[in-house]
């Protein structure tokens, strides 16, 4: 058989997809008619597929209704068999100028996640208010969420004139008290239009009935409503979605979320402020690609330096990186069940980072349907409200004014969204953090120090438990390497816990951040040209992941295997004689909670070899894997 | 950027969420023109690789060019192809009507490799302008124990952010290209070269829109026998896209009672 290879193209398609594109997202109370007015655009636009329209009237006849348009997009059976809207949907249509996405979304306060889903992805609105009904809680409940989820450009939609017989003095009444909740939330209406969606009055066309208006029809409000602005003009902000090292790259991915970039920029990595170069922007099936790289695509680069990053990292430009911080202000929306509270335990999402918070403060909370202050302690499912919260690491952010796409987050709770908002500012009320960290490099190239001490710089961890001889091999060899004419340093993890790390107990969490200061220590030694020689029992496998990612290709592991009874027997700093009785309640050795490591380099039982022997050892795992250079471990063999 | 560019930026983004976000994913390939645009994107996003398992629930009854294309860019592809077979009918729900009973057994066909695997994600390439109940669809969509799809109870989702946790036993659907048309699948096939079945090109008068089973799917009226002409005809064209799919139209609510329990 015959496949199909079609020559790539890069032409136009013949077909209208360069038509500007907008997302248009139809909002406002239950049974105002949104899901009617879709129906009624679609046909006046010449939209609906052929034996649609029978369709729907051969479904209204089997449950003995009169006509129903909203069948058109209520497609699921509760939707029809209960006369409402429940989860957002799609559909598309054309108007002279451009291709719409319209967005139906419920109008139902229990469905109002469903609203958010929806008009959180529109460059516009349509708020539609039932003529007879007027302005509804719900219909300013929508206004101020489409302000709050950014959506500046609404257009407004009067249904139902047929029930007020036409009547302008009616419209003018809805029109002034909306207009008036809009703009008090800072959103300018670019129309409001009578109509009649059933009948079709001042959809698609001007009809008699209302001869009295002269404004635009729905079709042309929608056609002057433009698509999302650029982002291109704001700094680069580009959140990192992963790193692969699928072959002999690294390759930072993620998508730019404003701004651009290209090889050859110096950047920021945002929150630990290190800087690098762009080497390559990499592609397939043709890499390397040249040129800018703008805002909305989503790219892979790779750096002119092996720097420790991860997802949620912000990369900017130097000068021009976005701020990190440890404290939010925001503006936000709750959507789960139960209340959102002071003192809560949340976790955050922003752009690409997952951080734990708490709620510090809760500064607001309005039920933005009465437009009512209530008590400042908790924010009620459906409400708003503005909160202060704290994030259990740094984070990189801006504030939404400054920048819309890196200035919103979402609230996770139980794994499942529960809410989201807007950055109205960081660090709010804290002592100042220095924006755009810099570091400052060293003035000494790597091979200038290499040169001089004939080895790489490394870290060298010693894991094992206590008395299994860490510190006795740490010195031992830290005293060899001297002598040959390196640069060695020990870094005990007794001795940092008396300084460094005094602020730290035993608890998992703590034992995490003693290892990872020690890593972070340990590495900056290592990037400039030194061994660093840690010993630590560092018992938890992911703290020493965690470790290994900081140090990254520097890393060497040698596990001390000396069984726990030789460890017991020795017990240099009596340490187990004390647990034994009690007095060391988290002391790893007696509780068995010492995890063993699995991809180290070296592994060393000292119950059965001299330390000589031992660090013999190290030495030539040292040797072949790049650190220590030849001449050196040639000496070495001949002491 | 241009349309094209927009549509494929987004879709790269959704796949390196799921591969970031979710710990045993697996790529549906129905080897038809919207799979076969998803794994050209998957590799895009990744760089040459795909570097997930391709699943193929085969229910044994596709079209000899199917599996024809199916083993050839396999392999060029350099994919981890698993074809998981589908039971036989009498496992199905009877109160089907004969099509869609025929499609559920992929469904079941899919449970079984879910089961198999242990996969927290699987990536579909479904579109929301196929068909009403898709429309309705998150891009990241969470599935009961069973499959099954609770519409009355799906998550929210904004600004590009996903619920990614699954609860334990349970799988999400990821949806990369819910966001594009027909139109623009072939725009960028043609735009892409990607290699596609012969069998979507007018050849004595038909040709088929869409690709299922071949006993419940039935080719189109068409002259089109290029992608340029295929472009064309769907500029103009009101037959919605599915209209040769049977089970469609067998009842009112066929297809949502089929996605409802865990089909595509």
């Amino acid at each position: 058989m015959n496949m199909i290879l079609p020559t790539a193209s890069i032409s136009a398609t013949p077909n209208g997809t360069t038509r500007p594109q907008v997302r248009i997202v139809i909002v406002g109370h239950v049974d105002h008619g949104k899901s009617t007015l879709v129906g009624r655009l679609l046909h006046e636009t010449g939209s609906l597929p052929d034996g649609k329209l029978e369709m729907l009237k051969a479904v209204s006849a089997r449950r003995g209704m009169p006509f129903e348009w909203s069948f058109l997009l209520d497609a699921l059976q509760t939707e029809r068999d209960q006369g409402i809207t429940i989860d957002t949907t799609q559909i598309r249509f054309r108007t002279r100028s451009r291709d719409v996405v319209l967005i139906d979304a419920p109008g139902h306060a229990e469905f109002l996640r469903n609203m958010i889903t929806g008009a959180s992805q529109a460059d516009g609105a349509v708020l539609i208010i039932d003529a007879l009904e007027g302005v509804r809680s719900q219909t300013r409940r929508h206004g101020y969420l489409l302000h709050l989820l950014g959506v500046k450009q609404v257009a407004v939609v009067v249904n139902k004139m047929d029930r007020v017989d036409f009547s302008a003095d009616r419209f003018k009444e809805i029109s002034d008290e909306i207009s008036a909740h809009l703009i008090g939330l800072g959103v300018t209406p670019t129309a409001v239009v009578p109509i009649s969606a059933r009948d079709g009055d001042g959809v698609a066309e001007h009809t008699p009935r209302i001869g009295w208006y002269k404004g635009p029809t729905v079709v042309e409000a929608l056609d002057a409503l433009e698509p999302a602005p650029q982002l291109a003009e704001l700094p680069l902000r580009l959140p990192v979605q992963a790193i692969y090292k699928f072959d002999d790259r690294r390759i930072v991915a993620g998508r730019i979320e404003s701004g651009s970039l290209k090889a050859g920029d110096e950047i920021v990595i945002m929150p630990t402020g290190k800087i690098a170069k762009i080497k390559t922007v990499e592609s397939w099936p043709v890499t390397p690609v040249h040129g800018p790289q703008g805002a909305g695509r989503s790219v892979g680069i790779t750096l002119d330096r092996e720097l420790f990053l991860e997802r949620g990292d912000v990369i900017g430009h130097s000068g021009q990186s976005p701020r990190d911080t440890r404290r939010i202000r925001a503006r936000i929306f709750w959507l789960h069940d139960k209340p959102l509270t002071t003192g809560e335990q949340i976790l955050i999402r922003l752009g690409t980072r997952e951080s734990r918070a708490t709620v510090v403060a809760i500064e607001k909370a309005i039920d933005p349907g009465a437009l009512s202050n209530e008590e400042n302690t908790a924010i009620a499912r459906n409400h708003v409200g503005e909160i202060d919260i704290s994030l259990a690491q740094p984070v990189a952010t801006d504030p939404y004014t400054d920048n819309p796409r890196t200035g919103r987050l979402v609230i996770e709770v139980n794994g499942r969204i529960a809410g989201g908002g807007l950055v109205l500012s960081v660090d709010a009320g804290r002592p100042a953090v220095p924006i755009d960290i810099v570091p400052v490099e060293s003035a000494l190239r790597p091979d200038e120090r290499s040169a001089r001490y004939h080895h790489n710089g490394a870290v060298i961890w010693l894991t094992g438990l206590p008395g299994s001889g860490k510190s006795t091999l740490a010195r031992a060899l830290e005293r060899r390497l001297f002598g040959n004419g390196g640069s060695p340093i020990l870094l005990d993890g007794d001795t940092f816990r008396a300084g460094l790390n005094s602020d730290l107990g035993f608890s998992p969490q703590d034992r995490a951040e003693n290892i990872r200061r020690l890593a972070e220590v340990a590495t900056h030694l290592a990037r400039n040209g030194h061994i660093a020689i840690v010993a630590a029992v560092s018992p938890s496998t992911a703290d020493r992941a965690a470790a290994r990612r900081i140090a990254d290709s520097a890393f060497r592991e040698v596990y001390v295997a000396t069984p726990a009874e030789v460890c017991e027997t020795r017990d240099p700093k009596g340490h187990y004689a004390k647990a034994r009785s009690g007095g060391l309640p988290s002391f790893t050795g007696i509780t068995n909670d010492y995890q063993p490591p699995t991809g180290n380099e070296l592994t060393i039982d000292t119950s059965n070899r001299s330390v000589s022997d031992a660090t013999d050892a190290i030495e030539r795992m040292l040797a072949t894997t790049g650190i220590l250079f030849d001449e050196l471990t040639d000496l070495a063999a001949n002491i | 950027m241009d349309h094209l560019d927009e549509l494929e930026a987004q879709s790269i983004y959704i796949l390196r969420e799921a591969f970031a976000r979710l710990k045993k994913l697996a790529l549906l390939w129905s080897l038809g023109k919207d799979s076969n645009v998803m794994i050209w994107l998957a590799r895009k996003a990744f760089f040459g690789r795909v570097p997930f398992p391709a699943l193929h629930v085969d229910t044994g009854k596709k079209f000899p060019e199917m599996y024809a294309f199916r083993d050839r860019f396999g392999k060029e592809w350099d994919l981890d192809l698993r074809v998981e077979p589908c039971p036989p009918i009498d496992s199905v729900d009877p109160t089907l009507p004969p099509a869609a009973r025929s499609a559920a057994r992929k469904t079941e066909g899919l449970k079984l490799a879910l089961t198999k695997y242990g996969f927290d994600g699987l990536i579909a390439g479904i579109r929301r302008d196929e068909e009403a109940t898709r429309a309705k669809e998150r891009v990241f969509s969470p599935r009961g124990l069973e499959g099954e799809w609770d519409v009355r109870d799906q998550p929210p989702e904004f600004w590009d952010h996903f619920n990614a946790s699954p609860p334990q036993g349970a799988h999400l659907r990821i949806h990369p290209i819910l966001h594009w048309t027909e139109a623009d699948i072939w725009a960028y096939t043609k735009r892409e070269g990607i290699p596609i079945i012969p069998l979507y090109l007018a050849k004595d008068g038909k040709r088929y829109r869409s690709l299922g089973d071949q006993d419940i799917t039935n080719p189109v009226a068409s002259t089109a026998s290029s992608i340029d002409e295929i472009l064309d005809e769907l500029e103009n064209t009101k037959i919605p896209e599915r209209a040769g799919r049977a089970l469609d139209h067998e009842t009112e609510d066929a297809f949502e009672r089929l996605r409802v329990a865990g089909y595509l």
